[in-house]
């Protein structure tokens, strides 16, 4: 039979390869990953992963949850950074009402998705220097994570799993003291972020580990629907940001980079001269915002934007809407879409398909991180142990995301 | 409006190869969709993959509408990076029997995404080179997102749609 928890062990005491049981709780791996490898020696002969450690079933408890109510599950995909999963479904839901955001909405979403994306890609790239013996680098910029959640924090009281924002918009507008955290944010970090490459880029013992190492071909990458800063780095400048402009992003003036050989030196610095966009983009964004008229944070649609609960007991029309969105009441066409956001993996996309009810009929996500790890065990093949455990970082796989 | 001549022109050239294997198609939200049969699939994936340049395989899932004579519509999203276009291709397939040949055969990247499909919703993707369960352990003997297991107590009827006048 064919078995999903493949577990070898070493029968024949002749056999010359060794059977390792990589995880799944692996201090190597940084999640819940088993992959079963056999190896000659540190040689990697060949890999089966297993997966499915924290699967939660998120696509059937959608079919159970009203559309707000599904915001907190997308949390727990990438939780490395949910606000871009969170957003990400609000803009699905969005398109599948024809609700037009105010740009000043736009901006906002931006600033907090390319905020998360710095968080997303400081975790990858820290981790990195890590697993190659680089601690130093893993405390430098990590304190920046922090700073992103403090910022956060302020927006809507949540720091990882952030549930942020509502259907039309946000649930508050940003106070002064989270533009603030922006600014400082946005004055400190480059500093850091500088300060961070001058460790590693040039750094002879990095690039020994990482350049050469897990190379994959522009070909390869597609045949097995590469998304995000893996695709990126073999050379193929697919972004959805730029292809399918989401959130107003076609304001923005910003580059895709890109990498030749897809190996993991240059998915590191695909990956930092990402942070150095979403600099630029937040920048841009807060420039922006100035010549937008204050005080809007949503859109002016009563009937799905969640009201605020001080209205809710003192105004009829506020206490209707609420009971008709957390009842599951709204009239959403009975129509299916398909949307789709540049999560710090990869595509992101929600498969919706509405049928009148109170629920989704089918809820579909389509996970990066689950999608591109199915490459992991076939490219450790000939790999040095050593290397498979920093390709797997480089890969920045989210168990989360991984298993929905 | 582009995007609108861009679909017509890839259901004409559609129609052209596959007649009337080429059914329903509509345009949600500006993209194209159409059902398509099981004998004809890897045929039409591959002709959009090689001669239509849709080269990426965005996505590989399934829905389930039971009671009906193919209750199973097993969704292919794809994608054509250079211009810019997504299609949405459906194969209905009988609920009793549901297999489907498989996808790995066009693109490599379709194995996973067709066996969380299996595990998911049981269909069978013949000629897929390691069709097991992925998410779910294997001694679960179901298949979970079909319609008929519930998720939470059945007896509920806070829940229930016929109370809300639907």
């Amino acid at each position: 039979m064919n078995h999903n928890h493949p577990v070898f062990t070493d029968n024949d005491p002749q056999s010359e390869l060794v059977t390792l049981n990589l995880g799944p709780t692996h201090p190597a791996t940084h999640g819940v990953f088993q992959n079963v490898l056999q190896l000659d020696g540190e040689r990697i002969v060949s890999g089966v992963s297993t997966i499915g450690y924290i699967h939660r079933a998120f696509e059937k408890i959608a079919e159970h949850r009203p559309f707000y109510q599904i915001t907190p599950l997308t949390d727990r995909l990438n939780y490395c950074s949910s606000p871009i999963n969170n957003m990400g479904w609000h803009m699905t839901v969005e398109k599948l009402l024809n609700i037009q955001m105010p740009k000043r909405v736009d901006y906002l979403r931006v600033i907090i998705m390319e905020l998360s994306r710095i968080a997303d890609h400081i975790i990858c790239n820290t981790i990195i220097g890590q697993d190659t013996g680089a601690t130093t680098t893993f405390l430098y910029l990590f304190q920046f994570r922090e700073h992103i959640y403090e910022i956060f924090e302020e927006v809507c009281g949540a720091r990882l799993t952030t549930n942020i924002g509502r259907i039309g918009g946000f649930e508050r507008d940003f106070n002064d003291i989270a533009f603030a955290k922006i600014d400082k944010f946005l004055k400190e970090f480059p500093k850091a972020l500088k300060e961070f490459e001058n460790l590693l880029t040039r750094n002879r013992i990095f690039i020994d580990r990482t350049a050469g190492v897990a190379e994959v071909t522009k070909e390869t990458a597609l045949e097995y629907s590469w998304t995000g800063p893996l695709l990126r780095a073999t050379g193929v400048d697919y972004d959805v940001r730029i292809s399918d402009p989401y959130s107003s992003y076609q304001d923005f003036d910003f580059e895709v980079p890109v990498g030749t050989s897809g190996d993991i030196y240059d998915r590191y610095l695909v990956r930092n001269e990402e942070m150095w966009q979403s600099v630029r983009i937040i920048e841009q964004a807060i420039v922006k915002l100035k010549t937008e008229p204050k005080g809007i944070f949503h859109a002016d649609v009563p009937e799905f934007y969640l009201p605020p609960k001080q209205e809710v007991y003192n105004n009829m029309e506020a206490l209707i809407y609420h009971f008709k969105i957390v009842m599951g009441e709204i009239d959403a066409p009975k129509a299916e879409v398909y949307h789709a956001v540049e999560g710090g993996n990869g595509e992101l996309g929600f498969y919706l398909i509405n049928d009148g009810g109170r629920t989704p009929y089918r809820l579909h996500f389509r996970r990066p991180s689950f999608i591109n790890y199915q490459m992991f065990a076939p490219m450790s093949e000939g790999m040095l142990l050593s290397d498979a455990i920093i390709n797997m970082s480089s890969m920045n796989i989210i168990a989360g995301e991984l298993d929905a | 409006m582009e995007e609108t001549t861009l679909n017509n022109d890839i259901h004409v050239k559609l129609t052209e190869k596959f007649g009337e294997k080429v059914t329903a198609v509509s345009e949600p939200y500006g993209l194209l969709t159409f059902v398509t049969y099981k004998d004809v699939i890897v045929n039409v994936l591959s002709h959009l993959k090689e001669e239509l340049k849709f080269n990426f395989l965005t996505d590989i899932t399934a829905v389930h509408y039971p009671g009906k004579d193919h209750g199973i519509a097993v969704v292919y999203h794809l994608h054509n990076m250079v211009e810019k276009v997504r299609i949405r291709i459906k194969v209905f397939i009988s609920e009793q029997n549901p297999t489907i040949p498989t996808a790995t055969t066009v693109w490599k990247g379709a194995n996973w995404m067709e066996r969380e499909t299996y595990d998911l919703f049981g269909v069978k993707f013949e000629g897929h080179p390691d069709l097991r369960r992925i998410l779910n352990m294997d001694d679960l003997g179901v298949h979970p997102m079909l319609k008929q297991y519930p998720l939470e107590d059945p007896n509920r009827v806070d829940k229930k749609d016929e109370f809300f006048g639907r």
